[in-house]
């Protein structure tokens, strides 16, 4: 069963006289159950469509179905069946982690004896008893970001957004984090999240859709991804010296066992079908053509490869 | 009913927040007191005169400042708001069902509250200094300020709400409250001013409020500035409420 499905979902703004396209026409299907991830760097307009669907923000164009209700037409309707967690999440600093939650579960509709009994489970649930009857203004990034998680799911939503839930957190944390979305997904709820960190993605998502510059660049599991890729990534660091690199390129692209090659800064990016038997091969060629190799390295695609592959840019540069 | 829920739960929650700090309620007071012990007692004087309204000095000056409670009082109250903004918390609440007229409302009626305390306050203070007046006049005054808190307090979020930063809200907001405290007659009655400077009041609508609490003071009931205060008051209330939830149901942080 689907349980978000866009199409041709996309905002403009307009800053200093000047269009701006945020969002170019997306369209998605996410089935019930599962985690989606929004893979791309920042700026590429993540948060733009997840405000959109989460009420906060009103299209330029397209329109999209959730958890069965029509954005457009009954936002209040969706607003019932959607938990919404901010990039810096929404906790009142001067209130208690107990307050913010029976504040949060009354504005959904529970009477005060049932918020209180829903925010004692969840304090209990994350971990965050000891300490949620103080102002949340003392709470550390990763006792704040499971508060932000609570205040999301107080109303027990189907659907689940989380912007960037893990930014900016230790690795520990981040673990921590990632282990609350999966006990969410056993318990039946679909969680829909935006990141740019690779392994987030890699790890913690069913399926992903990569974003760059308001477009969808490519969708599908992340080993679906991985494979559209093909093969193996060898790369590739030469002595630089006059046109070595560019030679090297040449030289390499003209293989028949070469899928791909690419420029990266220094480095030369080769794809190809079997690495294990591509590498000695590589190393007689640029020997015979006497260029120096400082290093190789040989490693399976990631999803970084899928994105560099779709934009010509590296994510993990554009996150830097 | 759903609006009235939503409006108590939002004013719970900012009353809570006043509560903690109540120091703020009594500060908001020392500019008012300072006038009041302060200047009351130049007006003594200019009370003879001719032209002056009738009821004695403080009479004519308390009904003012209390307009002028509701004026700076009410008006910095959308600092408050872009705090909440920046931490999301609008944001938050804007995620969930709660209705979009219950997020100002609740706001503003705390404001309210905390207002009418303030002037109580400073009634008590007004009552030794010379302050006569007909007891139940002062009740319907506190009415018109009630209305006139709600007006000042809902522009205040709705620029809150558009400006988003408080380097912007504080220029604005002094852009306007000084000419409409001047212009109101709340210090020196404006029936000692120059024609030109009357017919420029006529177009503030705190100038009315003025003349209004002025007249419940006095017992007047039945003066025509009764009714303007409250029919301009009024309405602009509801122009003000309109335009300030319109902006909590569109806000983009």
């Amino acid at each position: 069963m689907l349980i978000i499905e866009t199409h041709e979902l996309s905002k403009s703004f307009s800053k200093r006289g000047k269009k701006v396209e945020a969002v170019r026409g997306v369209d998605l299907a996410v089935e019930a159950g599962q985690i989606f991830g929004f893979l791309g760097p920042n700026g590429a307009g993540k948060t733009t469509t997840l405000r959109m669907l989460t009420t906060l923000l009103h299209p330029s164009g397209g329109n999209a179905t959730i958890a069965g209700f029509d954005l457009i037409q009954s936002p209040k309707k969706v607003r019932d069946k959607i938990g919404y967690v901010s990039q810096t999440g929404g906790a009142d600093p001067a209130s208690t982690a107990r307050e913010n939650l029976v504040l949060q579960a009354r504005l959904y509709g529970s009477n005060k004896a049932a918020a209180l009994v829903r925010a004692a489970e969840l304090l209990k649930s994350l971990e965050l008893e000891s300490f949620a009857d103080r102002r949340t203004s003392t709470y550390s990034g990763g006792q704040r970001r499971r508060l932000d998680l609570a205040m999301g799911m107080v109303h027990h939503p189907p659907v689940l957004f989380l912007d960037e839930p893990t930014s900016g957190l230790d690795p520990q944390s981040r673990a921590r984090l990632w282990e609350e979305v999966r006990k969410l997904q056993q318990s039946g709820t679909t969680v829909f999240l935006t990141t740019h960190y690779l392994e987030e993605a890699d790890a913690l998502c069913d399926r992903l859709a990569i974003m760059d510059e308001g477009r969808i660049v490519a969708e599908g599991t992340p080993t679906e991804l991985k494979r559209q890729v093909a093969g193996d990534v060898v790369t590739l660091g030469l002595e630089a010296h006059d046109g070595a690199l560019q030679r090297g390129e040449e030289l390499l692209r003209s293989q028949m066992f070469v899928r791909e090659v690419s420029l990266d800064k220094n480095d030369l990016r080769l794809y190809v079908e079997r690495g294990e038997e591509a590498l000695p091969q590589i190393l007689r060629l640029l020997d015979g053509a006497g260029l120096v190799i400082q290093t190789i390295a040989l490693s399976r695609p990631t999803l970084d490869d899928v994105f560099l592959r779709q934009t010509g840019r590296s994510l993990r540069e554009t996150a830097a | 009913m759903k609006i009235l829920r939503d409006t108590w739960l939002i004013f719970a929650r900012s009353m809570t927040t006043t509560l903690r700090n109540p120091v703020w309620v009594i500060v908001g007071l020392f500019q008012p007191i300072c006038f009041l012990v302060l200047f009351g007692p130049l007006l003594e004087g200019v009370a003879q005169s001719p032209g002056f309204p009738p009821g004695g000095a403080f009479s004519v000056f308390t009904p003012g400042l209390l307009i002028q409670l509701g004026l700076f009082g009410a008006a910095f109250v959308g600092f408050g708001l872009i705090a909440d903004l920046r931490a999301g918390v609008i944001e938050q609440m804007r995620v969930t069902p709660v209705s979009r007229l219950a997020l100002l409302l609740g706001r503003a009626l705390r404001d309210v509250v905390s207002l009418l305390v303030q002037c109580l306050l400073l009634l008590i203070v007004a009552v030794p200094m010379g302050l006569k007046a007909d007891l139940g006049g002062v009740l319907i005054a506190l009415v018109l300020i009630a209305l006139l808190g709600l007006l000042t307090a809902s522009c205040s979020y709705a620029l809150a709400l558009a400006l988003k930063s408080e380097d912007a809200l504080a220029p604005t907001l002094n852009l306007f409250t000084l000419p409409l405290l001047l212009l109101s007659g709340i210090t020196l009655p404006l029936t000692l001013a120059p024609q030109w400077i009357r017919n420029l009041a006529i177009f503030n609508p705190f100038s009315h409020a003025v003349d209004a609490a002025r007249a419940l003071f006095n017992g007047d009931f039945g003066n025509r500035d009764v009714l303007i205060g409250f029919l301009v008051i009024g309405l602009l209330a509801i122009l003000a409420m309109w335009w300030a939830a319109r902006s909590f149901r569109e806000a983009t942080a």
